[in-house]
């Protein structure tokens, strides 16, 4: 996803993804952030990047991944201004950011985006390929690099910093 | 006494994993699929639709519901006639295991909740009761961690008033938000002690749906999911009438001193199985 897309999106809007997204949930994170503080070469490159927040379960057999839907993000809000200043530009969750989330979004042009949440088996159907990158003894907590075509999300906190769970 | 081996009680718990976690309870979905036809707001409709779908997506392809396949919590009731041959927690662990591995669900347990290293399957938070007869009955209810982190428990005056024990209802609804996976199933225990209450709060979720008890309990019911449903909090947090599809409370007697309320709130992926043998 480049920056002059990212502008273009409105909160609130419709979109279909595809293309490479990384899991990470609570765990990777502190590993990724914790690898930038050190100056570590990070598993993948954060640069343009967009994270899932997501641990699948179990691939069953002959499936490409299993269920597969959002985690709550407001548990990874610490970790976020810290990555999207090292590059990242996306994140997939479920849920409210925090204010300092959300301030981090609009400084570094990032986007947020709401997959539908606790629609796991649904999810797993717009995931055409699952492959492990890194953190494996972190079980369903390991960064996956997933193929994705024509996801489903909603724009949930746009470049601008414009929250759809503001209340009007 | 009545022989029922600890082998049998492994397979039943396996076999309760899987459909707990592979087929939505039907009252589950009849609810939703009245939230459905209620929903006036589109986006809010469009949302609980892709639920509904991924029930049967989950049911036909034999795929985890939510991959948050949760905490397993198991709730024996021991008949008192009968006897378990072999080890009981054990196999109650072991059919965890067995459940889970097979139908690939997630390993979503750390052995420590402090170092947190290895995910695995089990243990279960299990529950013994003591029942009358000679049958047992397990309950295996799969709880994932985003609607399970906004559970909440206050310890009321025994003087407070009926208003201030809903508004503490209303705002564990409010502070979940749009986190924990709304439209949710709101269970709430009122009496006992500060553990007792927690319970009966986790308790209330297994009742099914449209099976609420009559009296004051029912009205109370009623009133809080009126209230809750004028939030707008809606399906994925997002606005609309869907903010909850049942409050269920349980209540139980308590000290003179006090009023203990637990409320232990569901994600719309409310999850159980239950046999009989």
């Amino acid at each position: 996803m480049n920056i002059n897309q990212i502008k273009e999106l409105k909160v609130g809007e419709r979109i279909f993804l595809s293309g490479v997204i990384y899991t990470a949930r609570d765990q990777a994170h502190k590993r990724l952030v914790e690898s930038i503080k050190k100056g570590k070469k990070l598993p993948f490159d954060l640069k343009d990047a967009i994270i899932y927040y997501c641990g699948p379960t179990k691939t069953p057999k002959g499936k490409i991944i299993g269920a597969c839907g959002p985690t709550t993000s407001s548990r990874m809000d610490e970790f976020t201004p810290a990555l999207l200043k090292a590059g990242l530009k996306g994140m997939i969750g479920k849920g409210a950011r925090s204010k300092e989330a959300v301030a981090a979004i609009k400084k570094y042009k990032g986007i947020y985006l709401l997959a539908y949440a606790g629609c796991g088996a649904l999810v797993s159907k717009f995931v055409l390929k699952a492959t492990p990158v890194a953190y494996k003894d972190l079980g369903p907590e390991a960064i996956l690099k997933l193929q994705v075509k024509d996801l489903p999300l909603i724009v949930g906190i746009d470049s601008y910093g414009r929250s759809i769970y503001v209340k009007k | 006494m009545r022989m029922i081996s600890a082998a049998k009680i492994k397979q039943t718990v396996a076999k309760l994993c899987i459909q707990a976690n592979l087929e939505l309870r039907t009252d589950v979905l009849s609810s939703l699929k009245s939230a459905y036809a209620k929903e006036k707001n589109k986006r809010a409709k469009d949302i609980l639709g892709a639920i509904i779908k991924n029930a049967r997506i989950a049911y036909d392809e034999k795929l985890a519901i939510c991959q948050d396949t949760g905490m397993p919590i198991v709730f024996i009731d021991l008949g008192q006639g009968v006897r378990v041959v072999g080890d009981l927690k054990s196999a109650i662990n072991k059919g965890i295991e067995l459940g889970y591995k097979s139908a690939a669900l997630r390993n979503s347990i750390v052995g420590d909740p402090l170092n947190r290293v290895s995910s695995k399957f089990s243990p279960a938070a299990i529950h013994f009761d003591i029942a009358k007869g000679n049958r047992i009955k397990i309950t295996v209810l799969p709880k994932g961690f985003g609607c399970e982190n906004k559970s909440q428990l206050k310890m009321f005056k025994p003087t407070a008033k009926i208003d201030e024990i809903k508004k503490f209802i209303v705002d564990s609804v409010k502070a979940a938000g749009p986190d924990a996976c709304p439209p949710y199933v709101v269970g709430v225990g009122i009496g006992g002690t500060a553990d007792y209450a927690s319970l009966l709060a986790k308790k209330a979720l297994l009742r099914k749906q449209g099976l609420s008890p009559k009296g004051t309990v029912h009205v109370l019911e009623r009133q809080l999911l009126s209230m809750i449903n004028k939030l707008n909090i809606g399906p994925m947090g997002l606005g609309g009438k869907a903010t909850a599809l049942a409050v269920n409370i349980e209540t139980y007697p308590t000290h003179i001193a006090g009023l203990p309320v637990a409320v232990n709130i569901s994600c719309h992926a409310l999850r159980s199985a239950s046999a009989i043998l």
